[in-house]
């Protein structure tokens, strides 16, 4: 707008008389009309009030349109240079015109988007955030591990024969190991049917049923009759792996245990063995684990039982033992989490308060 | 099983300075595992001493009490007090109040200085008390912990104790030993004694071990001792209720006679209460050989002792006053009189040693595992003596225990042993296991050495001879857990240390990873949570009303559920038969809790028991049972399928600027159900349908295309709603997701695309009221016939141009041909053709 006149001449206002139409051939009026024309154009500060500028000044009734439409009447030798002057004049008043055009639209366009302006952190949730249970997203990541080592997922009955859960294992009918994990027996009692205490009853079913080699991962819902206190449940979960081939050891079962360990707590936990019993291995083990991210400092937890497992499981499943050895072991999922992710009360995991589950979401 | 340590270092080489901490340290490398520490030290502590009455006098009190005024000399004559504090007299005779009469001047009793603490943080300071300043405490057996009498003090002579004055009465009173208490697996009952605990302390340690039994010096037998007669009549499994049985007799014994206080206080310490000295020494014995004995009073005694099954109706008045009805499995021990003892389990009334006993009849017997373990059930009688000979007692200890009984009898009752000795029975068979070579580091992966396996096998007292390929092993006769290869196996890794075991990763042949099931179960599963709902895992113990109310359609049509033999609680007797009583149960918990907009599911068996319930007999451990018995198990267990369950109840969402949530309703349930069945790909019939706990108008039946029932959803029974104070239009649906899964395809065929052009057409429809919807549709679908891609109901209309009882449905029918572009005559024609058959079914009209 470097053209903008110092002195401006009044721009005729929204008069109802027709003005007189300037000369076209007179350059000062003309030119006063022209600087007008840009004075009203850059003094617009509205898309409207341009729109008002643009009338008075370009309009049919305006001072320019007026003096070109003389031009016609003009003789032959006035013609040219009239329209000339014309032409230019009206040219720089279209281009400034339309230069203020855009700047104004521009002006308008950002102020919209402006007002339009919300607050994003009011944004509504429209989609409700579910959750998994804790418990069965850990059941599935453990399941993930083994999968990923080529084992297979075995499922079973929860109310089960007593012969899978016990004698096929290896409990003698009247040993006092048969009564270390109280049973809930369903009526009526001589149909020998109870809610299985382990998932162990799923090795035996995935002996009978499967090829050798076999190596399964059981997780699962498991009973015992203790009241719910902060550690006990008379409803929990474990998983139980089994593997069954030619020539395994207790030094595979270390191993597997450790690679398994280092999955779920990182390459820094390890494994430790410590004599047990249990009827259905021998040698048997109680498994602790380092955790080395264990609340109050790294330490070893105890967390579950293991074992090279008797030859009278393997014949129950009419496994010969002389060809074929394997290992078991099994870890309570509740357990798990209480001491990986910190709970310290089984209530929480039971009673089902959305709270619980939700601060978990998907993940574990 | 608790160990004061002072009793385990009369026999293991406990360092002096260790604590029960460090024992139990020890053992758990071989397998045991610490349960507590019990130290009285931690709950007591001195100036403690020995002190004599030097002169009482007694004070009658307003209060209706007479005290006495005492001083007690705390130091022997001339000596000087050595414990120094407020208000210790440097004299060595302190005065003190004590309400307690049953002591006199010169009696040696037990007295708290100032500054001692006693049980329960009672600190012992001189107070001013019935205008006197006591100085200390004359103490009774119960405040220093050591027992339950508190109707008067401590007298030392009654303990048959003369210490010297001012000596720690701590240490008298065996108040300074501590013991280790550790669990003791079902394997190994042998170390419910002393002599196991320190045999395996030994092994733990790699230090010398002393046999208490080896100590123990049996007397040559002059003759025939008691007349015992061993007639099991009925064997269980074959084995013979009673296969050896020692008696011995004493006699003269003083029935005043104290227990000592090294034993009172050892015993005291295992956890076992002072009873009597005789009661005491038979106690002692067990804990330390871990032979269970019976005491009899001999003049109580009439006739031959037999060792027998009871005979039907028999009854037996037992130690604790019961009268007991005898079961024909339980053995007996019995005399001319009938019975006079449950065997291993509990002793009779009749012939019980008493405070008036002098001659004493002493029962060491090997009784079978299997017999005592009945009758303790049976009788409901756990005792110290049943839970030894359940797991199984060393046949070889019988006489050096009875000895042993026999000599502290002498030792400490002044009684007089006879020489002649009862010993009858046959021993067991030995085990004798081979073990080939190589075996153990086979199964460990170790690469044990000869001579490990040798010398660790011996170590435990086995008797290990070198044969072909191998060793014949014979287990030591209190090790009854020792009979196969892996056996002894374990004992060589335990012994060796498991933390030489290395670590090798097998390799798993290659996988099938997840089943079908399994991958549409968790698809299901994901599906649900990621449509906003929360997963539960409710506990599967509900009502009978429960499984009533829900497990069936019809009101009132009986459904088996599974009933609970021992249910935590009577009310919660039952297993769930339908989920939704779980979800409902935490939906109100979590209403309680303030959270009144849910969306819950949970996935889990439910029991549906039909026909046959269990097997009558169950086939025996170590062998496969055949085909048919296997297919007879699994007949009998009920039938569990996967069943799935969801609940709305409130809003969709919180309220927020610019949304305003939506009350979840009863086509949520549908939709959940749908869901399920949409991700793992199966097609769900949606019908009404009516079920008792569903609001009638709005419950819908869930179908497979096969018509099977799958399932109900929709809105609950305002009536039940209330009755579970859960909001009205709370919404649920369940399904038995085994059925769904299974009703997917293996595979789907692929459906040619057609590119040619679309024809839609819509029809509005009038229709009587109750048609459902979802006829019509199928009904248009059939209709038009295959040029139909696609029809959808997009409107439902009732009120004004409608004729009351009737409705309008707008569905919107797209039409293609799969090789051709279709006119707008063609189209119309499906599309009357589609009307047509629906005028004719429903009665439909075009609006």
């Amino acid at each position: 707008m470097s053209d903008i006149p110092q002195k401006t001449a009044p721009a005729p206002q929204s008069s109802t008389e027709p003005a007189a139409a300037p000369d076209p051939r007179d350059e000062a009026a003309i030119g006063a009309a022209v600087e007008a024309a840009l004075a009203a154009i850059a003094a617009a500060s509205t898309l409207d009030e341009l729109k008002t500028a643009r009338l008075a000044h370009t309009g049919e009734k305006s001072p320019l349109s007026l003096a070109n439409r003389e031009i016609g009447a003009l003789s032959k030798e006035f013609k040219a240079a009239a329209g000339k002057l014309m032409g230019a004049s009206r040219g720089r008043v279209a281009k400034a015109l339309a230069a203020r055009t855009e700047v104004l639209e521009a002006e308008d366009a950002a102020r919209i988007l402006v007002e339009e302006t919300v607050d994003v952190t009011a944004a509504p949730r429209r989609r409700r955030a579910g959750a998994r249970h804790p418990l069965s997203t850990l059941q599935d990541r453990v399941s993930d591990i083994f999968v990923g080592m080529g084992w297979e997922i075995a499922e079973g009955p929860e109310l089960e024969s007593e012969w899978f859960n016990f004698d096929a294992l290896n409990f003698k009918p009247d040993h006092p190991a048969r009564e270390m994990q109280d049973t809930f027996f369903v009526e009526p009692p001589e149909a020998h049917l109870l809610l299985r205490t382990h998932t162990s009853p799923v090795q035996v079913r995935s002996l009978l049923e499967r090829e050798l080699p076999v190596y399964v991962l059981c997780p699962g819902k498991v009973f015992r009759t203790d009241e719910l206190d902060a550690t006990h449940t008379p409803v929990f979960h474990q998983f139980e792996g089994l593997a069954i081939d030619k020539g395994l050891s207790m030094a595979d079962l270390r191993g597997t245990l450790e690679h398994f360990a280092r999955q779920m707590f990182g390459g820094e936990a390890s494994i430790r063995l410590r004599p047990n019993y249990f009827p259905f291995t021998e040698p048997s083990a109680e498994l602790d684990i380092w955790h080395p991210g264990a609340k109050g400092g790294p330490r070893w937890i105890e967390w579950g039982g293991c074992g090279m497992v008797n030859p009278n499981v393997l014949r129950a499943a009419g496994i010969d033992p002389d060809q074929y050895s394997g290992f078991a072991f099994g870890m309570g999922i509740e357990r798990t989490l209480m001491f990986r992710n910190e709970v310290s009360d089984m209530h929480d995991m039971i009673e089902g308060d959305v709270r619980f589950s939700e601060h978990f979401g998907m993940e574990i | 099983m608790r160990i004061p340590l002072t009793w385990l270092r009369e026999y293991a080489q406990v360092p002096a300075g260790a604590t029960a901490e460090d024992v139990m340290t020890e053992l758990v490398k071989v397998g045991f595992e610490e349960e507590a520490v019990h130290r009285p030290l931690d709950s007591i502590s001195g100036p403690i001493v020995v002190g004599q009455v030097l002169s009482m006098s007694p004070e009658p009190q307003t209060n209706g009490k007479t005290i006495n005024w005492c001083s007690v000399r705390v130091v022997p004559e001339g000596a000087v007090q050595p414990h120094v504090g407020e208000g210790i007299e440097p004299s060595g005779i302190q005065e003190v109040v004590c309400g307690a009469h049953n002591f006199t001047v010169g009696d040696k009793v037990v007295v708290t200085l100032p500054g001692a603490v006693l049980p329960g943080d009672f600190r012992i300071s001189p107070r001013k008390t019935y205008g006197h300043v006591s100085a200390g405490m004359i103490a009774s057996v119960r405040e220093l912990g050591i027992g339950e009498d508190h109707d008067g003090i401590l007298v030392l002579s009654t303990l048959g104790l003369d210490p010297e004055l001012g000596s720690d009465a701590l240490d008298l009173l065996g108040l300074t030993d501590e013991a280790a208490e550790i669990n003791v697996t079902p394997d190994r009952g042998y170390v419910f004694s002393i002599r196991g605990a320190a045999r395996e302390y030994a092994h733990a340690t790699g230090t010398p071990f002393t046999d208490p039994a080896a100590l123990v010096s049996v007397t040559a037998a002059t003759g025939p001792g008691y007349p015992v007669r061993l007639e099991d009549q009925a064997p269980i499994y074959g084995l013979s209720g009673c296969d050896r049985f020692v008696a011995r007799t004493v006699r003269g014994i003083n029935p005043a006679a104290p227990t000592p206080t090294w034993m009172s206080s050892r015993l005291r310490l295992a956890g076992i209460r002072s009873i009597s000295l005789p009661v005491d020494i038979s106690n002692y014995v067990m804990l330390e050989l871990g032979q269970p004995l019976h005491f009899y009073d001999a003049d109580k005694l009439d006739g031959d002792i037999v060792v027998r099954r009871a005979a039907a109706g028999e009854t037996l008045r037992t130690l604790d006053g019961k009268v007991r009805k005898l079961d024909v499995e339980d053995l007996l021990i019995t005399d001319s009189s009938g019975p006079i003892g449950v065997a291993g389990v509990m002793g009779g009334a009749s012939t019980e040693v008493t405070s008036s006993t002098t001659r004493v009849l002493v029962e060491a017997a090997h009784f079978e595992e299997v017999s005592i373990a009945r009758s303790r059930r049976r009788h409901k009688l756990p005792s110290e003596a049943s839970k030894r000979f359940e797991r199984g007692v060393d046949w070889e200890v019988a006489d050096e225990a009875a000895q042993r009984a026999v000599n502290l009898l002498v030792e400490l009752a002044g009684g007089t042993e006879d020489t002649t000795v009862t010993d009858v029975g046959t021993p067991p068979a030995a085990v004798t296991v081979f073990l080939p070579a190589g075996f153990a580091s086979a199964r460990i992966g170790i690469d044990f050495t000869p001579e490990q396996i040798q010398g660790t096998l011996t170590d435990l007292g086995a008797l290990v001879e070198a044969a072909d390929g191998g060793w014949s092993v014979t287990a030591p006769s209190w090790r009854h857990d020792l009979a196969t290869p892996e056996d002894l196996t374990e004992e060589v890794a335990r012994l060796v240390g498991y933390d030489l075991i290395p670590a090798t990763l097998p390799t798993a042949p290659p996988g099938r990873g997840y089943s079908r099931t399994q991958q549409q179960r968790r698809r299901a599963v994901q599906a649900l949570a990621d449509s906003g709902l929360t997963e539960i895992l409710a506990y599967p113990f509900v009502s009978k009303v429960a499984n009533d109310s829900f497990g069936v359609a019809e009101a009132g049509a009986p459904r088996e559920a599974v009933k609970l033999a021992n249910p935590l609680s009577e009310e919660f007797g039952y297993l769930r038969t339908s989920v939704l009583p779980g979800l409902i149960e935490t939906a109100k918990r979590n209403h309680s809790r303030g959270f009144h907009d849910l969306a819950l599911f949970e996935s889990g068996l439910v029991f549906l028991p039909s026909g046959t319930m269990g097997t009558a007999s169950i086939p025996p451990l170590g062998a496969k049972p055949s085909d048919a018995v296997l297919d007879a198990l699994d007949d009998g267990i009920p039938y569990q399928p996967l069943t799935i369950g969801a609940l709305f109840t409130g809003k969709d969402t919180p309220a927020a600027p610019g949304h305003t949530p939506r009350a979840w309703d009863w086509a949520d349930a549908v939709d959940a159900a749908r869901l399920v069945a949409d991700v793992t790909g199966v097609d769900l019939v949606v019908e009404q349908g009516s079920h008792q706990a569903f609001h009638p108008g709005r419950a819908a039946v869930l179908k497979l295309r096969s018509g099977e029932v799958v399932g109900y959803a929709g809105e609950l029974h305002p009536k039940l709603l209330a009755e579970e104070h859960l909001p009205a239009r709370t919404v649920a649906m369940e399904l038995n997701a085994s059925k769904v899964f299974d009703a997917a395809a293996d595979v789907i065929v692929a459906k040619p695309i057609s590119t040619f052009p679309v024809a839609t057409q819509d029809v509005a429809l009038v229709v009587p009221a109750e048609i459902p919807a979802a006829a019509v549709l199928e009904t248009l679908r059939e209709g038009a016939g295959e040029l139909l891609e696609d029809v959808a109901l997009f409107d439902e209309y009732e009120g004004a141009g409608i004729p009351a009882g009737s409705k309008s449905l707008a569905f919107g029918l797209r039409f293609r041909a799969a090789d051709r572009t279709l006119t707008a005559d063609e189209a119309s024609a499906a599309r009357a053709a589609a009307v047509e058959l629906a005028a004719e079914r429903y009665g439909a009209t075009q609006r």
